[in-house]
């Protein structure tokens, strides 16, 4: 019996997609089998992001309305044997699913694959409860600015309210030298505040854009420093005791070689 | 910490990181009890008639607000006081 995470935020536009994509891809290049929902249903960006828009024929809802069975709308990834795509309805809006369908579904595909990833429209309304539905825990997504913590500890309420108590954190988009400066909140500071467990610090990085870009995930770059933490994000979720790096600050000797590296 | 750093700090007072996590941690407060500003408004109204019927109150001062403390709230008033009536026109309640 798999696991079915909804990947979830409060506001928009913190990462919710980006960490659906390149967390699935990374779970399944470990080898775990892994089903990504877009549950963004009327506003469907998954598919685009994971470079699979042209593969979609069915959605969820032909699952739900019974135009065609849970297997056929699975969409393979072009790169891996293990990750499948449920997208979502593009000409339909958030209330033309019940909850409860969203739930069966996840059911159905907790039976076969390790992973379920769920990804939520940004919000708390009904797009959010049905992505919420057939969560067994939840991965919050924040960006390490104020409007969105504030409404990551919203959500987290929301999530503890529907005795979703199984809640991980991830961090995206810090930027190390914002947070040289003082200029923006690090990993303590929104752990602090948020008091939830910490399962990944995604840090700024072009190589995310581009990868979208190319509709090809991060996880098979193993130069760009997201791939590397979405990695260890998989491997975590996996069990796996791996450290939290700290972006710290570079001591003399290594500070003065990346000075002269970078004049 | 590096020197430069701390140098960079003090120059800057304080930073706007820490003025961000002080902000949230207060917003977040009133988020999570779900106290709206105007709540807390109508809560100082009644304190302060609350008080006036036992000391004369400076309503210039008047601070009150919910603090954290660890895991706790608190409420914090800080109530300047100009004179203690003499006899509380207290009602029975
Ligand atoms: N770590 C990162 N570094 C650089 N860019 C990033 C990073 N994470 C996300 N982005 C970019 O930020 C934008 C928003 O990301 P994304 O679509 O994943 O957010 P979302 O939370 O799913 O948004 P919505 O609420 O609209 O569904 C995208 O253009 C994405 O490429
Ligand atoms: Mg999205």
């Amino acid at each position: 019996m798999g696991k079915a995470f909804v990947v979830t935020s409060g506001k928009g536009g913190v990462g919710k997609t980006t960490v659906t994509a390149n967390l699935g891809t990374a779970l399944s290049v470990l080898g775990k089998t892994v089903v990504v929902i877009d549950a963004d249903i009327g506003l469907r960006n998954l598919d685009i992001v994971m470079g699979l828009e042209s593969r979609v024929v069915y959605t969820s809802m032909d699952v739900i309305q019974g135009n065609c069975d849970l297997k056929k709308a699975l969409v393979k990834d072009r790169r891996s044997e293990n990750l499948h795509l449920l997208a979502a309805s593009q000409k339909d809006d958030k209330t033309s699913i019940q909850p409860e369908q969203m739930r069966k579904i996840c059911m159905e595909l907790k039976e076969e694959y390790d992973f379920v990833l769920i990804d939520s429209p940004a919000g708390i309304e009904q797009g959010f409860q049905n992505a919420a539905a057939g969560a067994d825990a939840a991965v919050v997504v924040t960006t390490p600015d104020v409007a969105a913590v504030r409404d990551a500890d919203r959500i987290i309420g929301l999530l503890q309210q529907r005795d979703l108590n199984d809640i991980s954190l991830i961090i995206n988009r810090l930027d190390q030298a914002m947070v040289k400066r003082g200029d923006m909140m690090d990993q303590e500071d929104v752990v602090d505040i948020l008091s939830v467990r910490l399962i990944g610090v995604i840090p700024e990085d072009d190589a995310v854009v581009v990868s979208s870009n190319r509709g090809l995930p991060l996880a098979l770059e193993p130069n760009a420093m997201a791939a590397r933490a979405f990695k260890r994000v998989a491997q975590r979720l996996l069990g796996e005791e791996i450290p939290i790096p700290e972006f710290r600050e570079p001591n003399w000797f290594t500070g003065l070689i990346q000075r002269l590296l970078n004049s | 910490m590096k020197l430069d750093n701390l140098l960079w700090r003090f120059l800057r007072r304080e930073s706007s990181k820490d003025v961000a996590k002080n902000r949230l941690k207060l917003v977040l407060i009133q988020d999570r009890m779900g106290i709206e500003p105007e709540t807390m408004e109508i809560l100082k109204k009644d304190l302060i008639a609350l008080l006036s019927r036992y000391f004369e109150i400076s309503k210039v001062g008047l601070q009150m607000d919910l603090h954290r403390e660890d895991e706790s709230i608190a409420l914090v008033a800080n109530v300047p006081i100009t004179s203690m009536k003499i006899r509380p026109d207290a009602q029975a309640s």
